[in-house]
């Protein structure tokens, strides 16, 4: 534990020494008040890290937290892995660079939650273990299913972190003044320390104070902002149109969403994608049944709902504030200091002065964490237990897993980094969107038909899934944001910003159709044998009692 | 598990209730859901201009109550669910689990 403080004290030492450097560049002064909040929290996180560390003695622990999380709490939790950076930052910078538009992201990523409630949730928990392949993998072959599941939710989780670890970058960066290279690598750092001590049950405890927090402090945002316009939001409306240059037109769907075809697949991928994100999915397994299970879905869509509503009135708050005369202060040659996603952070110094400022940036700071630890844990369960585990050394103990799993962690939080500083400039609420394409087109289909199709084969899962897998990954590669804005390449090859319509229809028909000609063997009784899957997955006779320790 | 207990399940009117209510409930909210959803994307995709009718004589747009709409009875489906399957499912599958208590 002493040399995980002394290195960060090094690390504050250099952020401050960073501060310094770049003082004069982005004229900014060092925060004190803002920076002392920052570091209590800091601290606090750690200390529950530590206390996680000593309790997290088995695999188990370590990826579950023991299965001895209460639905209420789980609830907190799924929406503290919902209600990320890019949720916080990102929707809230796309209201205000876009109005409605914005909008509609948020609402598309809230109903997911009823589907996977109504179809999915309790099949979940009563089939699996530790990661959502345990499902899939319940009657299919183990190597191709796991293998698949691991590349899915390895891709799913690397891009998803990068818009984390842009996110973080860029609130170190406004709050300290230092360059935003440093203040990623400060970011990955963190997260591996986290990870590689706490795992899940500190990573939950982490999300569920954070959700809590989260929500109080953006509440108090949206009470603020209304309480200047005597609680009408038409009266914020049109001081927000006043101050926007696209003006009235910001109150309805706009560019953003350009043509039917992105608005058909963003909405897809959004929806779909909820059910096939690894980190939440690994949460129905850290509760005692099936009932706490959907207890927590409901708890969770409650939160992520009422989030959505006051992120609305903040997005549209900080048009109206950040914009207006008094707003100048946080424009550097015309720009809004730190990129759009940091709208929410100015416009909480605007509304409560440093302090509040500090408490908002060290919410976002902790909520950053909080989610790139989840979805290190998934990578590194996907690594470790699929992979690992269950492929290459089935007789591995708790030890070597466990112990792989903190190598894995240090090995995504520098691809993190690196990503992280070459997306540098990317809205963040995109780039989730990009990631739930890729698990709505890679994890989806797999999880789903596993669950009610009996047709379902290894070969089909198998050839199929990677099939939804790569062209889900090429056609992000080859559109217009990696393929022009990231690679310089002058016209997109695949010109539609949101893949999913085409990836999730791929992949499903690949999945069906190498499914129905198989005519092996063990395709046969892969079909038998899902009467007996069925049976477990209503009932959850048979199932792994994650409770009983 | 054992074809023997597989079967006895199967064949327990309460497991057939269980399935058959559940799943009915699932589709009938989850096409709720998807119908509600669905028709706001088509409607941003197909025909914008609908979302930009104000509500009343202000400049606030339907596209906000509808919004808020989706949010809130997206909530409302799974406290329906919810309240059904933690009470009555639940305790079908209670008494599927003691009618093959033998077996487990």
């Amino acid at each position: 534990m002493f040399k995980i403080l002394s290195l960060i004290a090094i690390f504050a030492i250099s952020v401050f020494a960073a501060g310094d450097a770049s003082f004069e560049a982005v004229q900014r002064d060092l925060n004190i008040p803002a920076i002392i909040m920052f570091f209590i929290f800091i601290v606090g996180t750690l200390g529950i890290t530590y206390w996680a560390a000593k309790k997290t003695k088995s695999a188990s622990d370590f990826y579950t937290a023991g299965g001895g999380i209460t639905g209420f709490q789980n609830g907190l939790a799924i929406a503290g892995d919902y209600m990320s950076a890019a949720a916080f930052l990102g929707v809230s910078g796309l209201i205000y660079l876009k109005g409605y538009d914005g909008v509609i992201y948020a609402v598309s990523f809230l109903v997911g939650w009823p589907i996977i409630l109504f179809f999915m949730a309790e099949k979940l928990r009563n089939l699996g273990k530790f990661t959502f392949a345990d499902i899939a993998a319940y009657r299919l072959g183990q190597k191709e299913i796991r293998t698949l599941a691991a590349f899915g939710s390895l891709s799913v989780v690397i891009l998803y972190l990068i818009a984390q670890m842009v996110g973080a970058g860029k609130l170190i960066q406004v709050l300290f003044g230092m360059e935003y290279e440093f203040a990623v690598i400060l970011v990955g750092v963190m997260m591996i320390i986290y990870v590689t001590f706490g795992g899940m049950l500190a990573t939950t405890w982490v999300q569920i104070i954070k959700a809590c927090l989260l929500l109080t402090g953006v509440s108090f945002m949206a009470v603020m902002v209304l309480y200047h316009f005597d609680f009408n939001f038409e009266a914020l409306a049109v001081s927000a149109t006043e101050n926007h240059k696209d003006g009235e037109s910001i109150l309805a769907p706009g560019g953003f969403i350009s043509d039917p075809i992105s608005a058909i697949s963003l909405g897809m991928a959004l929806m779909l994608g909820t059910a096939g994100l690894p980190h939440v999915l690994m949460r129905f397994f850290t509760v005692g049944n099936a009932k706490e299970a959907r207890k927590s879905v409901v708890y969770a869509t409650g939160f992520v709902g009422y989030f959505w509503i006051i992120i609305t009135v903040v997005g549209f708050g900080a048009i109206a504030f950040l914009n207006s005369a008094d707003g100048a202060q946080y424009f550097v040659d015309g720009k809004l200091f730190g990129g759009n996603n940091m709208a929410s952070i100015h416009l909480s110094h605007m509304l409560g002065g440093n302090a509040f400022l500090g408490f908002i940036s060290a919410v976002a700071f902790a909520t950053i964490l909080a989610v790139v630890s989840g979805l290190t844990l998934a990578g590194a369960s996907a690594i470790s237990h699929d992979i690992y585990a269950n492929v290459i050394n089935p007789n591995a103990t708790d030890e070597q897993i466990v112990k792989l799993s903190k190598i894995t962690v240090i090995i995504i939080g520098i691809i993190g980094v690196i990503l992280g500083i070459a997306f540098e400039s990317q809205n963040i609420a995109y780039m989730v969107g990009l990631a739930f394409g890729i698990a709505a087109s890679a994890n989806f289909p797999i999880l789903f038909l596993s669950i009610y199709w009996r047709g379902l084969t290894t070969r089909g899962a198998f050839i199929g899934g990677f099939i939804g897998l790569i062209t889900a990954v090429t056609l992000v590669i080859i559109g217009p944001i990696v393929w022009v804005q990231i690679l310089g390449n002058a016209e997109a090859i695949f010109p539609y910003k949101h893949p999913a319509l085409f990836s999730v229809t791929i992949a499903f028909v690949g999945i069906w159709l190498f499914s129905k000609t198989d005519n092996s063997k063990r395709g046969k009784d892969e079909k038998e044998m899902f009467r007996a899957q069925n049976v477990r997955a209503n009932t959850g006779i048979g199932s792994a009692g994650a409770v009983e320790h | 598990m054992e074809k023997e207990l597989v079967e006895r399940i199967e064949n327990n009117p309460k497991y057939q209730e269980l399935v058959s209510k559940r799943t009915k409930l699932g589709i009938k909210l989850g096409a709720f859901v998807l119908v509600m959803f669905y028709a706001f994307i088509l409607t941003i995709a197909f025909n914008k201009e609908a979302l930009a009718i104000k509500v009343g004589e202000g400049l606030t747009t339907v596209a906000f109550p509808i919004a808020l709409a989706i949010l809130v009875l997206s909530f409302i489906t799974t406290l329906i669910y919810v309240r059904r399957a933690n009470g009555e499912f639940e305790d079908l599958t209670n008494d599927i689990k003691n009618d093959v208590k033998d077996l487990i």
